[in-house]
């Protein structure tokens, strides 16, 4: 098939010098880097009302957002609902879950967690009761509370971050772990700051300019864990 | 399909005629005073009148059929169709051209499912539109029951918000309520799923006025530091590029986008939903950019050093390979969802607001225009150097471009144009000059086959009489929704077809002749139906072109009935769309013939 149109051919025409990462983002090719990944914990203010879970579950899944937890509860307001999610993803996605969340009509206000929120998981850990006496102790190592004991089992009720949670788990396995169930971390900002304004817009990150109005490139923040 | 009519209440008759009886009133007292709600049903009708709905597209069933009968005694007109999947096409496609949501209905279960094309084909493009379906009855729901199908968790992740009606004194409102979020900031198809106990319960409350949810915020007006630094930008560029996106034309902005490339001399690139947006036969006009965009506007789009971006998404067949896509260009981009801005492409002017006033914002803060003359006269280089021509040798089978240049000639500059998916729409896109906003009416994110046809009806419904309806179509995708062709015979709607009959998937040959070796699975057709003797059939009238000699003629006299005609045109089955961006491809390097991809 000969047809086709007139014109220069790709390899006569000039070509551009720049060049874009997989984000869209401008960059030095000779300086190339991946941008980091980080976790994070993302607070949203929703209206109590029925399909808001599904919702929010849903978008992450069809957005391929790399989710770790999503916990949901009401709050000192009947009409409303907290969904607190902690998040795994480059500093572009963790912005683009911010705002495809603000985008669901049930959702009132969303904000990401400052590193040093309060964050508080609550785990179910049953083990064998082989050796009684050292799962208490060890219970005891880690705050936590025995709430059932059987001739055979023993389940332990721990809390705290997610990292004494698993030291917990580590632990607690040399006694032989039956069974495990974890709520997912739940969260609150600080003081006086609100974890997510009850009225209000989401916050945005707006970018900064030098003085001559030219944009500074967007940072990745270093990862935070906790 | 006729069971869905099968469970249908036992006391519908004595309602028929206590209506009866009501349309035998005087009709300038019904018009004054409009009857008081007295069920759910008359509710959502009436919640659809207050915003002032002309049209409804829709298909009767059984668990709609209490808003079925509310509807006869309603204003709105209704036009039957074919298929669920033509209301919602329809329904689309009235949307696009007139501005205001377009309404479909559909019953419970198939009704519903056969609605989900057209509402992702709504949301993909975000087009005003509003779906009513029938559910049943709420104590039945979550039992399987005859014709139920969980409406609103199949359409969650194809609405822009969808709602499940709980109760006949709130039902009104839901519709208003779904209606206004169709139309405000960032439009898209919403549902209200109607349980046929919700619309057959008695009620006497009168729907409350439209609007959005507290929860819904729309920005209108950039942050104005922004703007400020965004207008330096363009001040200081030497080669400035406007993008303009299907945005532009939602938010009534062309004119505004106009003026500020024409005021500013920057040359203008559309995306495909952007046609009309800007005028293609202006000095500045690049036209469409991406896969099959001309060569000059993708030249022009990654040379430029700043790149104005309105309403556009930045979809992958616009932008070829990210790491390619203006990689010169700083990025201003408007668009009015926070969401839309550095999702693909990152912007370095993120501009949040409705696109007039932000363009507006933008023209109030320039001091200057940027001195760009010798970029513009590369633009024009460009223009010479990629010309959009093609040979018509009198040996050979008619050339699709021909018969699309024709139909432009022949029409007037407001004519609209709705096409299907494949080869004829991107033969309809570069070589139809558009000049007016709204009258391209296409399927552009999700790319549904067979989308014209039933879009051409919605379009004529929204048209202004004196606008021709040009719905230009494959073979293969105008056989996937032709039978709405009955609809615009027995609704005598003046529409002319034409079907750029190649027999294949065309599109598909094309791809498989350039990277599957020419191994034609399952996209040769070795038959098709004569479109011509067909749409007689109809009821329509049928042409036929098969020589050059005789596509004016033809055009002509299609052009000049008076209802739906069809002219099937027999191209050159080789045709192929060029330019040609290969998907992830850099758009710079675009291919003008298979030989260069």
């Amino acid at each position: 098939m000969t047809q086709g149109l007139e014109g220069p051919a790709p390899e006569d025409r000039p070509k551009p010098q720049g060049r874009r990462n997989a984000q869209g983002i401008r960059i030095d090719p000779e300086v190339e880097a991946e941008p980091a990944v980080r976790r994070t914990v993302i607070s949203a203010l929703v209206k109590h009302e029925p399909g808001v879970l599904s919702d929010v579950s849903g978008l992450f899944s069809r957005r391929q957002f790399n989710i770790e937890s999503l916990t949901v509860g009401p709050t000192e307001d009947d009409d409303r609902a907290r969904i607190t999610l902690v998040i795994e993803e480059h500093e572009p996605g963790i912005e683009q879950a911010k705002k495809q969340l603000r985008k669901l009509v049930p959702v009132i206000s969303v904000r990401e967690l400052a590193p040093d929120a309060m964050r508080r998981e609550l785990m179910l850990i049953k083990v064998n009761a082989t050796r009684p006496d050292q799962v208490a102790a060890v219970a005891e190592m880690y705050d936590g509370q025995t709430v059932d004991a059987s001739p055979e089992t023993v389940t332990v009720q721990v809390t705290g971050s997610r990292q004494k949670i698993e030291a917990a788990v580590e632990t607690f396995e040399q006694f032989g772990i039956r069974e495990i169930s974890r709520t997912g971390t739940t969260a609150l900002a600080r003081g006086n700051e609100e974890t997510a304004a009850t009225n209000g817009p989401a916050s945005e990150s707006t970018p900064e300019y030098t003085e001559d109005g030219t944009p500074t490139h967007p940072q990745t923040t270093p990862s935070d864990d906790d | 399909m006729s069971e869905r009519a099968a469970v249908s209440p036992p006391d519908e008759q004595d309602d028929e005629q206590e209506q009866a009886e009501q349309r035998e009133q005087p009709a300038a007292s019904t018009e004054t005073e409009p009857q008081p709600v007295t069920t759910g049903a008359q509710s959502v009708i009436r919640a659809l009148e207050n915003v002032g709905v002309e049209y409804a597209f829709g298909v009767q069933g059984g668990a709609i059929m209490p808003v079925y009968d509310a509807l006869y005694d309603s204003e709105i007109t209704h036009v039957t169709m074919a298929h669920e999947q033509g209301a919602s096409h329809a329904a689309d496609a009235y949307g696009i051209v007139s501005g205001e949501p377009g309404v479909c209905l559909a019953t419970s279960g198939p009704g519903a499912t056969n609605l989900v094309t057209g509402i992702a084909d709504a949301d993909m493009d975000s087009d005003p539109m509003i779906a009513l379906t029938g559910q049943v009855p709420t104590e039945m729901v979550g039992n399987d029951a005859f014709q139920e199908t969980d409406t609103t968790g199949v359409t969650t992740p194809i609405t822009k918000a969808n709602t499940f009606s709980s109760h006949a004194d709130t039902v009104g409102d839901d519709v208003g309520e779904a209606f206004a979020l169709a139309n405000t900031g960032r439009p898209g198809p919403t549902l209200v799923d109607l349980p046929k106990d919700v619309t057959l319960s008695e009620t006497d409350r009168e729907p409350a006025e439209a609007t959005v949810p507290d929860t819904y915020e729309v920005q209108e007006r950039a942050d104005d530091e922004i703007v400020r630094a965004a207008a330096r930008r363009i001040e200081d560029s030497q080669r400035p590029a406007l993008l303009l996106g299907g945005g532009v034309i939602k938010g009534d902005a062309s004119e505004a986008c106009r003026e500020f490339a024409t005021e500013h001399e920057i040359p203008v690139v559309t995306t495909m939903p952007g046609i009309g947006s800007f005028p293609e036969d202006h000095e500045l006009a690049m036209e469409m950019a991406g896969m099959h965009g001309t060569g000059y506007a993708n030249m022009a789009i990654t040379h430029c050093d700043t790149l104005i971006g309105i309403g556009t998404r930045f979809d992958d067949r616009l932008t070829g390979g990210i790491e390619t896509f203006a990689p010169d260009a700083e990025l201003i981009h408007i668009d009015i969802d926070p969401a839309e801005i550095s999702k693909n492409i990152h912007a370095e002017y993120p501009l949040v607001g409705d696109a007039a006033t932000v363009v507006e914002q933008l023209d109030e803060e320039m001091e200057h225009s940027p001195q760009a003359k010798k970029w513009r006269a590369q633009c024009q280089q460009w223009k010479s150097e990629y010309p959009m021509a093609y040979d018509t040798p009198e040996d050979e089978p008619v050339k699709p471009q021909f018969v699309v240049e024709a139909l432009d000639e022949a029409t007037s500059d407001r004519a609209i144009v709705t096409t299907g998916v494949g080869q004829h729409q991107m033969w309809a896109c570069q070589y139809w000059t558009y000049t007016e906003p709204r009258t391209w009416v296409s399927s552009h994110g999700l790319g549904t086959m067979g989308y014209g046809f039933p879009a051409a009806v919605g379009a004529r419904l929204a048209a202004d009489d004196d606008q021709e309806v040009i719905c230009v179509e494959g073979d293969g995708s105008f056989l996937m929704t032709m039978q709405e062709l009955a609809v615009a015979v027995r609704e005598h709607l003046d529409i002319t077809v034409v079907v750029l009959n190649n027999e294949y998937i065309g599109m598909v040959r094309q791809w498989q002749d350039a990277f599957f070796e020419g191994r034609h699975s399952a996209s040769e057709y070795h038959w098709c139906p004569e479109f011509d003797t067909l749409a007689e059939a109809f009821g329509a009238k049928g042409f036929r072109i098969d020589e050059y000699d005789e596509v004016a003629d033809t055009v002509e006299a299609a052009l000049a009935y008076d209802g739906p005609s069809v002219i099937d045109a027999h191209i050159d089955p080789q045709a192929n769309v060029y330019p040609m961006v290969p998907s992830g491809g850099d758009n710079g390097q675009f291919a003008l013939s298979e030989d260069q991809l």
